[in-house]
C-alpha cells in the first residue's frame, strides 16, 4: 500500500547572515489516507516548516536541501505512482495544480489567508474555480455546501459576508470550507486552534474529526499542544531541534513513550494525577543555537537520563525502531541496545 | 485588625466601555466588559479567574491595578496589617501612589513588557528608584537579591532584554514585580505565551516565590489545568459575569454551573487512556456589545429553559462556599472531572 | 568555540544601539550614504577653505568657461604634477560666440594650501588659505564658469552649505513643531487631539507650491538676504512639520498602550519619568528615521522655490539659485556644466533616502 504522502530524510535549511539554520534536517514520515500524523513541538522546532515545504512555499532564505516529498498519484492504470514534489518548481503549473487541489493547508490565523476586500463565498468559489471547471452557478452551490459541512449557520446568507464580520470560530470554520472545497487528499493544519478559546477549539476538533470521516482525507495536524495532538492524531511525531525524536502511534505515546524529551514534555503538563501545588517537572535549559550543528542528540545537555554521556552528543545515530509503529531516536536506548 | 480581614474584596464590580460612532462621537452602545463582579481573597491565598477571551478577565485585573477606573462597583484592598483598608475604585491619584508598590503585576507578553532599551538592572531598579526605597549600595544589593530570586545570574543585569528567551524574560518580569514587597501580583496569562517546558519552570518559581515570600496571587488563566495546579480559590466567567465560584477541588469535582462543566470536558487530555466526555457547545461565545437576555449562557446551554432568557440568575451559594449562578444550580447534576472522564 | 562564543557574549551584551548600528552596516547603500553625506557635510562646514575662489569672484576673460581639463601629461608627453593650461577667451565677431582656447606653452600645477582670496571663516577668522588651486594669472574652474566667470565649483560647494543647512535647520523647526504638536496631541488626546489633527488636514490639504508662493510673496523685497533665509526656512519648516507630528502622535498612542510602559505606571512612575524615560528612548529611533527622509524634501522645495525666482535670492547661493541660471534651454545647450547643481541635488536627496532606509530597517532589531 502506497501511502498518501511519503516524506523521506527532508532537510530545509535557511541560510542567514549568522550561519545556516537547519530548520528541518532529516525528518521522514509517511501519511495515510484518512489518518492524522500529528506534529508536535516547541517553537523553534521546525514544525511549521514541515507543513510548508510540503506546499513549496518555504519563506526565503529557507532552502530544501535535500530529501523527497512523494505524493500518491492514482493514474488510470492499476499501480499509482508517485511524485516528489521536491522535483518541482514550486511556481510552476504543476505544483500551482497540486496546491489546493491535492494538498490544502488551514493556519492558526485565518485573517492571513483571507483577503479583507473580497467575500468569503468569493474567496472559496475562487479556489474551486482555479482547480476544477464548473459553472459559477454551480460554484456557488458548492460553497453554500461546504460552508453548510463546516457548521456555519445560515450558509446561504453568510456566503456574502466579509472575513471580518465574521467571529475567530466562524473564520476558522470558513477557511476549513475554502481548504476542503477541492476535496483534498491532504490537510495540513498549522496550529489551527492556537487562537481559539477552548469550547470553540473544541468545536473545531470535533469538526475536523467528522469531516475526516466524510472525505477521507490525510490530516497533517502541526500543534505545541499536547493535549491537542493528544485528542485529534492517530499518529504522532515528535520533533525537536528540526529532527525527529519519537514516532509512534498516539496511545503508546501518550502512555508509554520512550525518549526522554517526550516523557519530560508530558510530565510537565499539569493534569489530575499531578498534586495540586507541587512543582511541576521542568526542561532545564533552552534549546541549542540554531545555527550550530549536533552531530549526535540534540538534547544532549537538557536530558536527565542520559548521565552526561557525551557520546549521545558527539556520535551521529538513526530514527530506530523499537517497536512496531514506534520510531525512537535516542542515542542511548538506541545505539547501546 | 484582625486576622480575617481580607487581603482584596472585590463588589458588584462593573465596567462599561463606551462605543463612539460618528464624526460628533455621540455614544451608541458600550461593551459590557464586567458586568457584576464580586470575589474575595486572604493574605497569602491564590485566586484564580478563568474565562475565554472577552469574559473580562483582563479588565478586572486592570482596574485592580487602577488602570481603568470601573463604572460602579468596590475594590477594597488592605495595603497592611495596621492599616486601613482603601477603595480602588475610588482612588485618587497621588493616594494610589502609596498603593501602588502592594499590588504589581506581571503581563502575558514576555516581549511586550520590558524596554528593550533598558538593562536588566536598570528595569529591576526602576520601582525601587521611583518610590526611593533604597538607592546606591543598597539598591545594587537588592537588585542583585531579587535577580538570584528569579533564578536569573548576577551577570545578566547589564544585558538588554533581548539577549533573553521568552521564559528568562518572564522572570525579569516576576522579578521587577517583586522589587518592592508586594502583597498581591497579578498575573494576567503569564505563561500562555511560553512553551509548555517553560511553562513549568515559570509556574515552579511563581510557587517557589509565594512559598518562601506569602504573597497573594490572582492568577488570570484560560487554562484550567494549569489554575487548578496553582490556584485554591477559582473563579468562573463569561462575558463579563461571574458564573461559578469555589475552591478548586469540589469546583472539579462537582461543578455547579454547566459553562464550567463545558469547560472541564472540553480541556484536550495528555491522557489517551482515559476516554472523555466531550460537551461540545453550540455557537460563539456571547459577545458583550450585545449579551443575551436573561442568563448570557443560555444559548449555549444544553439545559436550558425558558426561564433561563427571560431572567439573569443571581450568584448564590449553592453549597457552603460553592456559589453559582445558574437557576437550575441546585437540581441539575452535572459532571465533574471523574464521571467526565478530563484530567485535570 | 572560544571565538564563537566571544562573539555570542557581545551580542548578548549589546545595547540596543549597537544592535541597530550592525545591522544598519549591513545595509551597503546605506553606508554609501551615510559616507555622502558625511562628505558633503564636512565640504559645507569647511567650504571657504574647500572652493578655490570665493562665490562672488568674477573672472571677466572667463566667462562660461568649460571645466578645466586636468593634466598629468604635457604637449611633449612629458609627466607632470597635476596641471591646467591657461585660457585664452576668443568671441566670434559675427555670432558672439564665445569659445577657448588652451595656452598649452606653460602647464600650471596645481597646488594644495595656496593663497588666493581672503575670506572670513565662519564669519569670524580673516584668512586666504585654500584647500587647492593655481597660481595667478591661472584660474582652476573644476565645473566650468557662469555668465559672470565665477567659478561653478566653488558656487556649489557654497550652495551645498545653504541647501544643506536650510534642510537641517527646516527640519530642526519641524521637528521642535511635530514634537510638541504630535505629542500634545498623542498623550493628551481627547479634544486638543481632535483640534490638532483638523489642522494638520487643513495644512495638507493646500497645495503647496501656491502656498510657498503666497507666503514667500508676502515677504518685502527689500529685507536682507540671511532674514530671507530665516524665513523661508520657516516657510518650509510650517508645511514640513505635519508629517512628523503625525508620526510621534502615532508612536505615543501606540506607546502609551504598551505593556512595559503600564508596568511603569504600575510600578508607580510619573508622567515625567514615563515620558523621559520610557516614550521618548521609544521612539528617537523613529523619529531620527522620519527626519532623515523629511531633510531630502525640505531641500527638494528650497530648490523649487529658488528655482522658480521667490526663495533665496542672489547674493545668496544655494542650490536652487545655482539651477534658476540654468532655466534657459539655449544656455543649457551650450554651457551643460551649468545643470551640475542638479548632479548635487540628486546626490544628497539619495543619500538621505538611503540612509534613510536602512535606518528604518534597523531601528527595530527585534523583526526578523
Amino acid at each position: 500500500m502506497v501511502p498518501v504522502l511519503q516524506v523521506e530524510n527532508l532537510r530545509v535549511h535557511f541560510f542567514l547572515d549568522e550561519g545556516v539554520v537547519r530548520a528541518v534536517d532529516g525528518v521522514s514520515f509517511s501519511l495515510e489516507a484518512g489518518k492524522t500524523l500529528g506534529i508536535v513541538g516547541e517553537s523553534g522546532s521546525g514544525k511549521s516548516v514541515i507543513g510548508l515545504s510540503i506546499l513549496s512555499i518555504v519563506p526565503a532564505p529557507g532552502r530544501i536541501v535535500d530529501g523527497r516529498i512523494l505524493l500518491r498519484v492514482d493514474g488510470t492504470g492499476s499501480e499509482p505512482s508517485q511524485v516528489d514534489l521536491v522535483k518541482l518548481n514550486p511556481s510552476g503549473p504543476e505544483a500551482r495544480a497540486l496546491r489546493g487541489h491535492d494538498v490544502a493547508m488551514i493556519f492558526q490565523e485565518p485573517m492571513n489567508s483571507f483577503s479583507p476586500v473580497h467575500s468569503i463565498g468569493s474567496q472559496i468559489m475562487e479556489a474551486l474555480k482555479l482547480h476544477t471547471d464548473v459553472s459559477r452557478h454551480e460554484a456557488r452551490n458548492r460553497a453554500i455546501e461546504m460552508l453548510r459541512k463546516v457548521g456555519i449557520p445560515q450558509p446561504e446568507r453568510r456566503i456574502d459576508v466579509y472575513p471580518h464580520e465574521l467571529s475567530g470560530g466562524m473564520r476558522q470554520r470558513a477557511m476549513i470550507a475554502m481548504a476542503l472545497v477541492c476535496n483534498p487528499r491532504i490537510l495540513i493544519a498549522d496550529e489551527p486552534t492556537t487562537a481559539l478559546d477552548v469550547t470553540v477549539q473544541a468545536q473545531i476538533l470535533d469538526l475536523l474529526r467528522s469531516l475526516q470521516e466524510e472525505f477521507g482525507m490525510a490530516i497533517l495536524f502541526i500543534s505545541h499542544n499536547l493535549g491537542v495532538i493528544a485528542e485529534i492524531s492517530h499518529d504522532v511525531l515528535v520533533v525537536y531541534f528540526g529532527r525527529v525524536m519519537e514516532h509512534a502511534p498516539v496511545d503508546v505515546l501518550f502512555s508509554e513513550a520512550l525518549h526522554p524529551y517526550t516523557r519530560a514534555l508530558l510530565k510537565s503538563v499539569p493534569g489530575i494525577d499531578t498534586p495540586v501545588r507541587n512543582y511541576l517537572a521542568t526542561i532545564e535549559g533552552t534549546l541549542p543555537d540554531p545555527s550550530t550543528q549536533i552531530p549526535g542528540c540534540p538534547f544532549f545537555g537538557r536530558c536527565t537520563e542520559c548521565e552526561g554521556l557525551t557520546i549521545c552528543r558527539d556520535e551521529p545515530y538513526e530514527l530506530t525502531k523499537v517497536a512496531d509503529h514506534h520510531y525512537l531516536a535516542c542515542p542511548r536506548l538506541c545505539i547501546r541496545s | 485588625m484582625s486576622q480575617s480581614e481580607p487581603l482584596l474584596q472585590v463588589v458588584d464590580l462593573k465596567k462599561h466601555f463606551p462605543i463612539h460612532r460618528g464624526v460628533f462621537r455621540k455614544v451608541v452602545g458600550a461593551v459590557r466588559a464586567v458586568d457584576g463582579v464580586s470575589f474575595s481573597m486572604d493574605p497569602g491565598d491564590t485566586l484564580g479567574i478563568v474565562g475565554e477571551s472577552g469574559c473580562g478577565k483582563t479588565t478586572v485585573a486592570r482596574m485592580i491595578m487602577a488602570a481603568y477606573r470601573p463604572t460602579s462597583g468596590e475594590i477594597w484592598f488592605h495595603p497592611s496589617n495596621g492599616e486601613p483598608r482603601v477603595d480602588l475604585a475610588q482612588i485618587g491619584h497621588a493616594a494610589m501612589r502609596s498603593i501602588r508598590p502592594h499590588i504589581q503585576m506581571v503581563f502575558q507578553d514576555p516581549f511586550a513588557s520590558l524596554n528593550p532599551r533598558m538593562t536588566v538592572r536598570q528595569i529591576l531598579a526602576e520601582p525601587l528608584v521611583v518610590n526611593k526605597v533604597c538607592r546606591g549600595r543598597e539598591l545594587e544589593d537588592r537588585v542583585r537579591e531579587l535577580v538570584e530570586l528569579v533564578g536569573l545570574k548576577i551577570q545578566h543585569l547589564n544585558r538588554y532584554p533581548h539577549a533573553f528567551s521568552g521564559g528568562q524574560r518572564q522572570r525579569i518580569s516576576i522579578a521587577r514585580a517583586l522589587a518592592l514587597y508586594p502583597r498581591l501580583i497579578v498575573a494576567d496569562e503569564p505563561t500562555s505565551a511560553l512553551d509548555v517546558s517553560v511553562q513549568a519552570q515559570i509556574v515552579n518559581l511563581c510557587l517557589e516565590i509565594q512559598d518562601r515570600l506569602g504573597l497573594a496571587y490572582l492568577f488570570i488563566s484560560h487554562d484550567l489545568g494549569l489554575v487548578r495546579h496553582f490556584s485554591r480559590k477559582i473563579v468562573i466567567m463569561y462575558v463579563g459575569k461571574v458564573v461559578e465560584q469555589a475552591l478548586a477541588q469540589p469546583l472539579f469535582a462537582r461543578p455547579l454551573h454547566p459553562y464550567t462543566e463545558a469547560l472541564l470536558s472540553n480541556v484536550p487530555s495528555t491522557r489517551p487512556s482515559r476516554s472523555t466526555h466531550k460537551i461540545i457547545l453550540r455557537g460563539d461565545p456571547a459577545d458583550p456589545i450585545n449579551p443575551p437576555s436573561g442568563c448570557p449562557f443560555h444559548p449555549r446551554c444544553l439545559y436550558a429553559q425558558t426561564v433561563c432568557a427571560e431572567v439573569v440568575p443571581p450568584l448564590e451559594e449553592v453549597e457552603p462556599g460553592h456559589l453559582a449562578a445558574c437557576h437550575f444550580a441546585d437540581t441539575l447534576h452535572l459532571m465533574g472531572c471523574d464521571a467526565l472522564g478530563c484530567v485535570i | 568555540m572560544t571565538l564563537d562564543q566571544g562573539k555570542e557574549a557581545k551580542y548578548l551584551n549589546a545595547s540596543t544601539r549597537q544592535l541597530v548600528w550592525w545591522r544598519y552596516q549591513k545595509h551597503t547603500l546605506a553606508m554609501i550614504g551615510l559616507w555622502l553625506i558625511g562628505g558633503l557635510y564636512v565640504t559645507a562646514l569647511f567650504c571657504e577653505f574647500l572652493a578655490p575662489y570665493s562665490t562672488e569672484t568674477r573672472f571677466y576673460d572667463a566667462i562660461y568657461a568649460p571645466p578645466s581639463t586636468i593634466r598629468i601629461f604635457d604637449q611633449q608627453g612629458r609627466l607632470h604634477r597635476p596641471f591646467v593650461y591657461g585660457l585664452t577667451l576668443r568671441i566670434d565677431r559675427e555670432s558672439h560666440q564665445i569659445s577657448y582656447e588652451e595656452d598649452t606653452t606653460e602647464p600650471r600645477p596645481i597646488r594644495v594650501f595656496v593663497r588666493g582670496d581672503p575670506y572670513a571663516f565662519w564669519g569670524m577668522w580673516s584668512a586666504n588659505i585654500h584647500l587647492f588651486g593655481v597660481e595667478a594669472p591661472a584660474k582652476i574652474f573644476l565645473f566650468g564658469t557662469d555668465r559672470m566667470g565665477r567659478d561653478m565649483f566653488s558656487r556649489c560647494v557654497y550652495g551645498c552649505r545653504i541647501s544643506l543647512s536650510i534642510g537641517m535647520f527646516g527640519v530642526f523647526l519641524s521637528l521642535v513643531l511635530g514634537l510638541v504638536l504630535g505629542g500634545v496631541s498623542g498623550y493628551l488626546g481627547g479634544w486638543a487631539d481632535g483640534l490638532i489633527q483638523r489642522i494638520i488636514e487643513v495644512i495638507r490639504c493646500f497645495p503647496s507650491i501656491p502656498l510657498w508662493m503666497g507666503l514667500s510673496a508676502a515677504m518685502p523685497q527689500h529685507w536682507p538676504p540671511l532674514k530671507v533665509y530665516f524665513v523661508i526656512t520657516i516657510i518650509l519648516s510650517f508645511v514640513g512639520w505635519t508629517d512628523l507630528a503625525r508620526v510621534v502622535r502615532g508612536k505615543l498612542i501606540a506607546l502609551r498602550g504598551e505593556e512595559f510602559v503600564l508596568a511603569a505606571r504600575f510600578a508607580g512612575a510619573g508622567h515625567a519619568r514615563i515620558i523621559f524615560r520610557h516614550l521618548i528612548p521609544s521612539f528617537t529611533s523613529h523619529i531620527i528615521v522620519t527626519v532623515t527622509l523629511a531633510i531630502p524634501g525640505m531641500i527638494l522645495a528650497e530648490t523649487a522655490l529658488s528655482f522658480l525666482g521667490i526663495g533665496l535670492r542672489p547674493p545668496v547661493t544655494s542650490l536652487g539659485v545655482l539651477l534658476k541660471e540654468a532655466q534657459n534651454v539655449t544656455t543649457i545647450a551650450l554651457y551643460p556644466w551649468l545643470l551640475i547643481p542638479v548632479a548635487f541635488v540628486i546626490m544628497i536627496v539619495l543619500s538621505f533616502n538611503f540612509v534613510g532606509d536602512g535606518l528604518r530597517d534597523a531601528v527595530d532589531p527585534y523583526s526578523r
